[in-house]
């Protein structure tokens, strides 16, 4: 009987088969795709930020079956998706709560890539996509937080297309012009509504699909930054290398249920999180007569907020805050060491990277206070920590002293 | 099939179709680009704002909304006027070369006519709006003359809208563009200069 079924089902794959690529795609990505054997904690993030994705994107199309963007209704929506749409306060938390964890897994999926040299030679090109993707999650968590039409959402995005109006000669007319008006206001709304829930998001799970495409090219690098493809059996299968399914595909999914629990515990008790996530002033309509007495971008913008504020010069800060995320491109060039994984460094990469984390955290701290005296003087000499990680490295990754690499994975 | 496929011939053919079809493309952006300008309705209402100013009284302050500003018009009587040059040591811009203003505004009472004062009523720190406190007040110190004061984060300024001395503001409150049309009409969005 069951023999009859298999038959039947085989025949039927058999028949799509001819027609599209279904079963050498599922082998080539999946049940024969070779991943090194020593995968660890840290190769979660990559499919936990997959899963946030769909996450995302399932609960941000619910949303906009009741949100309606418009500068005189918006505000209403969102606490009509609160209080009387059937479940609406669950979906609308999701949503603001993946934002976040999206931003922490994500750069907790770059931290990965900085300590095992995941951007080196071949996957410059894996890292280069995986920066834009940051950069167009950056401007669609950004135009996304204009939508409830708080005092947050206003003056949050005044004080950031503010910045356009310091570039020289034009800044006055590209300000108006991304605004659609000589204020923040209904048209502005309405075009990062578009943005927010067509444009980017087609552009993220297109820009996702070539990262994945890009990395099953090169292969995945591993823990100890060795390319298993130079070490092959007689089949030409590299010894050190297991199929992604189903040893990862079941790994991930013990590692998704572990997250949904954390998830879940922060959508359902801690939905604010006392203020990171969901800011207070924003449970108060926009008022653009009013400003609120202390301006903080959502925890995940912090480190660049505060480098903007650190700097005096209007154009000058808003180059250091661009840069500043514009210099992780350059890191495949920065980095000169012989091995790829921290694993197999000196003291000086080790503990510049140390540095860098920390740097990274306070800075993100630092963005959440007022800008006055010692705050101001902080941000500003983390600020240099910041680049010099960067500037620096083609010195001290080359003077570092090098370990001995193992020849197979440990 | 032609027997001499000449391949200089087929080379400027693509290339003179890319470069046509290259700008048909960059001309069809024009327009997606050109979406983004204000609309015709934002500029009606961003465009000027027109006050009577025949029936105010001395030292009335009215507030219009301008481009969503609150613009305030002060009619200021002789002794106002007069304080501006006692509280000058206390002003960190006293000419206004750092502040904002149309350039016949850019005089000792900032405005066109000292009797009329025009300013952008959003404080220059973080952009609260400041408070009328016309008259001496030993809250806010003994060489109060009058002026404006912001409850946010305590910055001053005087009748003119000049900013106090170690105060949060940066710079003067801004006067936006405006020019009189007739002898008791002002036109707020417009200045003689542009």
């Amino acid at each position: 009987m069951s023999d009859v079924k298999n038959q039947e089902l085989n025949s039927f794959v058999a028949w799509v088969d001819k027609r599209f690529p279904l079963l050498s795609t599922w082998q080539q990505h999946l049940s024969e795709y070779m991943a090194p054997k020593n995968f660890n904690f840290w190769y979660y993030f990559g499919s936990f930020a997959m899963l946030v994705l769909v996450i995302q994107l399932v609960s941000g199309v619910w949303l906009t079956m009741s949100y309606k963007p418009g500068s005189a209704i918006a505000f209403d929506s969102i606490q009509y998706i609160m209080r009387d749409v059937e479940w609406g306060w669950m979906i609308r938390y999701m949503h603001s709560t993946g934002a976040s964890f999206f931003f922490l897994v994500v750069y907790l999926h770059m931290l990965r890539g900085l300590m095992y040299g995941s951007y080196r030679a071949p996957r410059e090109l894996l890292w280069i996509l995986g920066c834009t993707i940051y950069l167009v999650m950056m401007a669609e968590a950004f135009m996304g937080y204009l939508l409830p039409w708080g005092q947050m959402s206003f003056w949050g995005a005044q004080v950031i297309i503010s910045l356009f109006s310091a570039v020289p000669l034009v800044g006055e007319e590209l300000a108006v012009w991304i605004r659609g008006d000589f204020v923040i206001s209904d048209a502005t709304l309405n075009r990062f509504f578009a943005l927010h829930v067509v444009a980017l998001p087609l552009a993220l799970v297109a820009l996702v699909y070539v990262h994945i495409v890009a990395l099953h090219k090169v292969g995945s690098n591993n823990p100890d930054g060795i390319e298993i493809k130079e070490n092959k059996d007689a089949d030409g299968k590299p010894v050190d290398g297991i199929p992604f399914h189903p040893y990862y595909t079941v790994k991930d999914l013990m590692g998704a249920t572990a997250f949904l629990i954390v998830f879940c515990a922060v959508m359902f008790f801690a939905p604010e999180m006392f203020g990171y996530f969901l800011e207070k002033p924003n449970f108060e309509p926009a008022n653009p007569l009013k400003t609120p007495e202390h301006i903080a971008p959502v925890w995940y913008f912090t480190p660049y907020y505060a480098m903007l504020r650190a700097v005096p010069d209007k154009l000058l800060g808003a180059i250091i805050m661009f840069a500043a995320i514009l210099i992780f491109y350059f890191l495949p060039w920065l980095n000169r060491s012989k091995n790829k994984s921290i694993r197999y460094m000196g003291w000086m990469s080790k503990l510049s990277l140390a540095v860098f984390i920390i740097t990274f955290i306070i800075l993100g701290w630092l963005g959440t206070q007022p800008a006055s005296g010692g705050y101001v003087l902080a941000a500003q000499i983390f600020t240099a920590i910041y680049f010099l990680y960067f500037l620096l490295m083609p010195w001290y990754s080359k003077w570092d002293k090098a370990k001995e690499l193992p020849t197979r994975l440990t | 099939m032609s027997k001499n496929p000449s391949p200089g011939r087929r080379k400027f053919l693509t290339a003179s179709a890319s470069v046509v079809g290259g700008l048909g493309v960059a001309t069809a952006i024009a327009p997606f680009l050109s979406a983004w300008q204000p609309s015709k309705k934002a500029l009606a209402a961003g465009s000027s704002v027109s006050v009577d100013v025949s029936k105010m009284q001395e030292g009335q302050l009215i507030t219009v909304e301008w481009r969503s500003r609150p613009i305030w018009i002060l009619r200021r009587n002789q002794e106002q006027l007069s304080t501006l040059s006692k509280v000058v040591e206390l002003i960190s811009d006293p000419n206004s070369d750092d502040s904002k203003q149309p350039s016949d505004a850019k005089n000792d009472y900032r405005s066109i006519n000292p009797e009329f004062l025009v300013l952008e009523g959003i404080c220059t720190h973080l952009g609260c709006v400041p408070l009328y406190r016309p008259n001496k007040d030993v809250e806010l110190g003994a060489d109060w003359e009058g002026g404006f004061f912001c409850p946010c984060h305590g910055s001053k300024f005087d009748l003119a809208g000049r900013v106090y001395k170690s105060v949060p503001a940066p710079t003067n409150l801004p006067i936006p563009p405006y020019k009189f049309v007739g002898e008791n009409k002002i036109l707020i969005g417009e200045s003689k200069e542009a």
